[in-house]
């Protein structure tokens, strides 16, 4: 048993060192593994200031997993064509830097999360669950029906974006820049969740009446949560389309929204590395079992039904012993 | 007469055919612990939700310190200066209670709270917190996570979130639920000292607290108010042993 805190810091070292390993020893599969997951870790840290810290059990993130990964898309896609995105009013042409496709995934995505924030947190429980779901599948069938972008097919990226000074190519390189955004965001959500807005959201999910009648309105904390959670799992999308140099409607899918949200129940929900540690499980396992057998999902269902029944703080609350309470 | 602190004028709330106030006016003034007390469905909290913003009356207005808020939410309401505490404790039962009272200190604070700046080094705030743990008896329990505390304890902390918010009326919701014979007594005389800090609107059942405790009763009937007066005056009320004291007084 150990502390939560140098647990974290073991898990982020190895998630560090094993590409380093590979890149030294020339393995750069065992990169891109490392690469996906940092990408969805950072997904599963953008739900998480939602789920973990507000208790909103969003499953439609995938909305802002799939707005990031067409932003990369439809920014990429007309850069590589020489084709500008639109020529009127003013021109606006595609882009392959990343730094620009970030901005522009985080934007488009804290704007949705806005959208259907103010809509669906007016719900809660159940009826939350199932309008984020619904905000989902609309997004799903929309990018499906939009022969613009390749509609089903989808969208391919011949050349990886680019980051002023690095070789995007160069799977190491590439990985260290997701795994920085990585820190950052986990920095943001240990940030938040020490702030005084931190402390009302996270009371909001325990005791609503208690907060309204302090003078503050949960339903504004939540959606500043929501806002903020979105843009995080934009980035992540931006980062995971640009991995596979591929956009597709399946980054919409509810099964990938489905996915985020297992990476922090195996992880530990509201654990600050929940995500780091169940996207770190779940891309081993996948790669493990799936070699064994194509039915691995069963074991993976198994798994969950484990941690949901006998460990719910996840990986991070059966390794780590509870944390006496300190101010 | 001075401008009461609290005060309602006239609210009446219905239920389809059910009365659940009748024209209440109620009014607190500075110093002073008013209690109200009636039998089980009087509509006792129908009349707090009413002051407290959760529910809007169908006629009548609540004002604080002469201004109306009957149009107010409930967390304007607080912002503004009443502080309620609960008949079943509404804590954050995982947070410690130090977090708990800040939660009070930075609702009161007015403005929204800050995104990165960690609270719990918020000297202003912090100081508002420990004030109000050190003034119910907690201190010693700041760090400890609301769900291993007493109910005792945490009847204490309800009080305490609501002292942080340094707030111009209490308004308590059967604080004494619950409690025994020594956690009525130790509450009891808590809010005795308190109602120099702010007026206190209190819902008791518990009547020899509220004999030991008010300045003035009000007894509710059928949602009705049918008599206002000092513990005296509600002693010898015979309309009151009726409706409700019995043998009691």
């Amino acid at each position: 048993m150990m502390r939560e805190r140098h647990l974290n810091l073991i898990l982020l070292a190895g998630l560090l060192a094993i590409p380093v390993w590979a890149w030294i020893t020339d393995e750069p599969f065992t990169i891109t593994l490392a690469t996906r997951v940092a990408i969805l870790a950072l997904a599963g840290v953008g739900l998480n200031i939602a789920l973990g810290l507000g208790g909103l059990v969003s499953l439609g993130h995938a909305a802002f997993f799939g707005i990031g990964g067409y932003a990369m898309g439809i920014l990429a896609s007309h850069a590589q064509n020489y084709d500008p995105i639109f020529t009127t009013p003013f021109l606006f042409e595609g882009t392959k830097s990343m730094p620009v496709i970030w901005l522009t995934a985080i934007v488009m995505g804290g704007i949705a999360a806005l959208l259907i924030g103010l809509i669906s947190l007016r719900t809660s429980g159940v009826y939350f669950i199932m309008i984020t779901l619904a905000f989902g599948q609309m997004f799903y069938f929309f990018s499906i029906s939009w022969p613009a972008y390749g509609g089903e097919d989808g969208l391919s990226i011949w050349v990886r974006n680019g980051f002023p000074g690095l070789n995007t190519l160069d799977p190491i390189q590439f990985f260290a820049l997701c795994f920085v955004l990585l820190l950052l965001a986990l920095g943001l959500h240990w940030t938040l969740a020490r702030s005084g807005f931190g402390l009302a959201l996270n009371a909001a999910r325990q005791s609503e009446a208690r907060v309204e009648a302090a003078g503050l309105t949960p339903f504004r904390l939540r959606l500043v949560a929501f806002v903020i959670s979105g843009m995080v799992t934009a980035l992540a999308g931006a980062l995971f389309a640009d991995l596979n140099r591929f956009v597709s409607p399946t980054m919409f899918a509810w099964q990938m929204s489905g996915e985020i949200m297992v990476f922090i129940i195996l992880g530990g929900v509201a654990r600050l590395c929940g995500p780091v540690a169940g996207a770190a499980l779940f891309i081993t396992l996948e790669h493990w079992l799936g070699g064994v057998s194509d039915y691995w999902h069963v074991f993976l269902g198994a798994l969950l039904l484990l941690v949901v029944l006998f460990a719910r703080g996840g990986l991070i609350g059966a390794l780590v012993k509870k944390e006496p309470a300190h101010d | 007469m001075t401008e009461p602190v609290l005060e309602t004028r006239g609210i009446t709330k219905h239920f389809g055919a059910l009365v659940a106030s009748d024209a209440v006016s109620l009014d607190l003034h500075a110093g002073e612990i008013h209690a109200v007390i009636g039998p089980n469905g009087a509509g006792k909290s129908t009349l707090i939700a009413q002051i407290c913003g959760a529910l809007t009356p169908d006629a009548g207005t609540v004002h604080l310190e002469g201004q109306d808020v009957t149009a107010l939410s409930t967390a304007e309401r607080a912002e503004a200066g009443i502080a309620r505490t609960f008949q079943i404790s509404s804590l954050a039962m995982e947070d410690t209670v130090l977090q708990n009272t800040m939660l009070g200190a930075l609702g009161a604070a007015g403005k929204r709270p800050s995104l990165f700046r960690p609270i719990l080094r918020d000297r202003a705030l912090r100081a508002l917190a420990e004030a109000a743990l050190e003034q119910v008896g907690l201190a010693e329990r700041r760090a400890v996570r609301v769900a291993d505390l007493s109910h005792g304890q945490r009847r204490q902390l309800e009080v305490a979130v609501a002292l942080a918010q340094a707030p111009k009326a209490f308004v308590m919701d059967e604080p004494m639920a619950g409690l025994g014979t020594s956690g009525t007594h130790d509450l009891t005389a808590l809010l005795d000292g308190l109602r120099t800090q702010a007026p206190i609107l209190l819902v008791e059942h518990d009547m020899d607290a509220v004999f030991a405790l008010a300045d003035r009763i009000s007894v509710l009937v059928y949602g009705r108010i049918i008599a206002t007066g000092s513990v005296e005056d509600i002693r010898r009320d015979s309309a009151v042993r009726d409706a409700y004291l019995g043998d009691a007084a």
